[in-house]
């Protein structure tokens, strides 16, 4: 469960490499993908250079116990020109796990349009000239299922347009309804010339206790199914969560002016599910099913001419997209989910930007001059889904400007002070307290689940944590999850994959750590992750918070710059930085 | 009496392979896809719908009809047991079962044929499988 495969697409090279160097020691996904990262990345490059490696990753117990479903990209993103790393879901996981590979390093440039065939030891590049250009994920699965093999275990990566553009927040898409997201895997991807990889496998793992296996198996799957530990993610799924954040004033509306949303009823996780859902379906080897399938069926014609359309959903979708730009329905915000898909574009990003984008017109900082005569207002669906048109092809320098997130578009063009980002990377949907805040800055990937600082604020408010505690918890979130990255399981089943949990999951398959040894670990990976944001240039005492966070209230009331820069001591000081 | 394992709720199934795993950690005590005697299969990816496949328990199994040395044999009240010892490897019992439930490794013998033992239904989070007396 170490090998590693190797692949150059400037000049075709494919090696295999036993590396279990790196798995002894970092277990797998992001512990032994932060480490090939550094070894592979060349110091302080351009992030669309050939150089650039994609590396994934998954973990020992990946494919082997229930809801294991991710797999870790890592690379050095063109969005924040740092360190770049996403998980998705699918059937990825599952067949890396049967293919041998526990990670793949892709490194050069195609001359042309490729993809990868990985099945088993037969690892093939093979043109793609032909579906170069093709944005419609759905059209290139097809495409690929009926000249690959593998059918029921492969899973199929994709980029769209906005991958073979270079939008710096373009993502990978995989199996249909799940994504590479975040920090523009998908722009990497197109540098590289590479449009899809198909993989999949045979092989079989035999246990030497497998008796041990059963036991824990079981205990792990009892939980998983018959109690309440994740009842909520196949109940309505995430997006139960807009009219709890909405309550208590943490839901980002209309580019956080405010943080509720007057429509949040109408948008609710609950309206969706009872109007448009139509199915749930769930990564392999998980029993959950989280992924809802929402159907749009909309008029394109008179005498009763609808179109179908199957869209998953999410409460980070319906928050960017939704209640972030002031839109009231769900039909505007699954057009609007559509589109994102269609291209590849990160969904939580392009509604920042569009939010930001409409903040800016609705001041006159930028006109119709800028939008190429596009009106650019909250609710406004036809605008945002020509504006996310205008983006893809950089039609001017405002386009272009969009294409490369809020933070350098608000460089660009003024209006920083309503930017909403970290780290240089778009803020996810909870405005609920300075944990959140804190958290985003800290996280390695800037991204709401580093560390989960958003249900730091809500524990918070219950318990009236210090700042201390609040710092505390985001530090033992922070390395604890790079456990959780490195197994990988998914983060819904966090409180299933109990620090008990997973010594004996562990166990079971040969791995003896004790929960001291694996949060050493967890330090070590955290370290590690750091070093190489170090390298490229991260300054924890540069990152700026813009006005509008501490503007609106939370759900912990007004956060102010000093309770910011306080909790930002406090960590910093803890870390060692 | 014998049990068979019926595909009770097709539209419920949510693609999580559960049953499969299971399958192959119970009876050959490995962790495996290929090796299960139940299949999840898909048309079209994860969009298109889910589909069962799983051995129906024949009262006269063509696939033991046509086995010319007796590796799969007729079991009472349906179904077949199946000797892996014995078995030639000829592919004849695949081809004889119209709903492809069985599946063969690379020397072209049975991986293993369903003997409704219901661990699959066991492990099923949304009672698409059902555990049946004959």
């Amino acid at each position: 469960m170490s090998k590693v495969l190797y692949i150059n697409l400037s000049n075709n090279e494919i090696n295999i490499k036993d590396r279990s160097d790196l798995f002894e020691k970092y277990i797998g996904g992001t512990g032994v993908a932060t480490q090939l990262l550094l070894e592979e990345c060349p110091s302080k490059i351009n992030p669309y250079a050939s150089e650039n490696p994609i590396i994934f990753s998954i973990g020992p117990l990946c494919g082997i116990f229930p809801v294991c479903t991710k797999t870790v990209a890592m690379f050095k993103s063109p969005h924040t020109n740092e360190l770049g790393e996403s998980y998705a879901g699918g059937r990825l996981a599952m067949a890396m796990r049967f293919s041998g590979y526990n990670s793949i390093v892709i490194k050069g440039k195609a001359e042309n349009p490729v993809y990868l065939s990985i099945h088993d030891d037969k690892v093939e590049i093979k043109d793609a000239t032909s579906i170069w250009g093709i944005s419609d994920v759905t059209a290139i699965g097809r495409i690929l299922r009926n000249v690959e093999t593998g059918a029921g275990r492969r899973s199929i990566l994709r980029i769209g347009n906005a991958g073979e553009n270079l939008v710096s927040y373009a993502t990978v898409n995989v199996d249909t309804y799940r994504h590479f997201g975040r920090l523009g895997l998908g722009a990497v991807f197109g540098s590289k010339n590479l449009k899809a990889i198909v993989i999949s496998g045979t092989e079989e793992i035999d246990l030497k206790n497998i008796k041990d296996y059963r036991k824990i198996y079981q205990k792990i799957y009892d939980e998983v199914v018959k109690t309440e530990a994740m009842e909520k993610y196949h109940d309505l799924g995430t997006s139960a969560n807009i009219i709890v954040l909405n309550q208590i004033k943490g839901l980002p509306t209309r580019n956080l002016k405010s943080t509720s949303f007057e429509h949040a009823d109408a948008i609710s996780g609950e309206e969706f599910a009872e109007k448009y859902l139509v199915r749930k379906v769930a990564c392999s080897h998980c029993q959950i099913g989280c992924i809802h399938i929402a159907m749009l069926k909309t008029l394109f014609a008179p005498g009763h001419e609808y179109e179908l359309r199957n869209i998953s959903y999410d409460y980070e979708l319906i928050y960017s997209l939704g209640s972030n730009l002031g839109v009231s329905s769900p039909e505007g915000i699954l057009k609007l989910i559509e589109r994102c898909e269609y291209y590849g574009l990160d969904a939580i990003s392009t509604g920042v930007v569009l939010g930001w984008a409409t903040e800016m017109y609705e001041r006159d900082l930028i006109t119709p001059y800028e939008t190429l005569g596009i009106p650019l207002q909250w609710n406004n669906i036809d605008s945002y889904l020509k504006v996310i048109d205008n983006i893809i092809l950089k039609k001017n320098k405002f386009y272009e400007a969009l294409s490369k997130g809020v933070s350098y578009a608000s460089e660009e063009f003024g209006g920083k002070e309503f930017a909403l980002s970290l780290g240089k990377n778009e803020i996810a949907g909870y405005h609920t307290g300075p944990a959140s805040i804190v958290g985003q800055i800290v996280g390695v990937r800037h991204s709401h689940l580093d560390n989960a600082g958003y249900s730091i604020d809500i524990k918070a408010s219950a318990q009236q944590l210090s700042e201390e505690e609040m710092v505390d918890k985001l530090i033992y979130e922070d390395d604890w999850r790079c456990i959780n990255n490195s197994l990988i399981t998914c983060l819904f089943a966090r409180k299933v994959y109990s620090e008990k949990n997973v010594v004996s999951a562990l166990a079971s398959i040969g791995i003896n750590k004790t929960v001291e040894e694996l949060k050493n670990i967890g330090k070590e990976i955290f370290r590690a992750k750091y070093e190489f944001k170090i390298r490229e240039g991260f300054d924890l005492k540069k990152i700026k918070v813009n006005k509008r966070f501490f503007e609106t209230i939370s759900q912990l009331g007004k956060v102010s710059p000093e309770q910011i820069e306080n909790m930002l001591d406090l960590y910093k000081s803890k870390r060692g930085f | 009496m014998p049990y068979r394992i019926k595909v009770e709720n097709q539209a419920r199934c949510i693609g999580c392979y559960s049953c499969m795993f299971a399958c192959s950690r119970a009876n050959l005590g490995s962790i495996s896809l290929r090796g299960s005697a139940i299949n999840i299969l898909t048309a079209g990816g994860i969009e298109s719908n889910f589909t069962v496949v799983v051995c129906r328990a024949c009262l006269d199994p063509p696939c033991a009809r046509v086995c010319p040395v007796n590796a799969i044999v007729k079991r009472d009240g349906g179904g077949v047991t199946y000797n892996k010892d014995i078995c030639i490897g000829c592919r004849e019992c695949a081809k004889a079962c119209l709903v492809h439930a069985i599946q063969l490794d690379n020397t072209g013998k049975p991986t293993f044929i369903c003997i409704h033992c219901g661990v699959c239904a066991k492990f099923c989070p949304h009672e698409v499988l059902a555990l049946k007396k004959l």
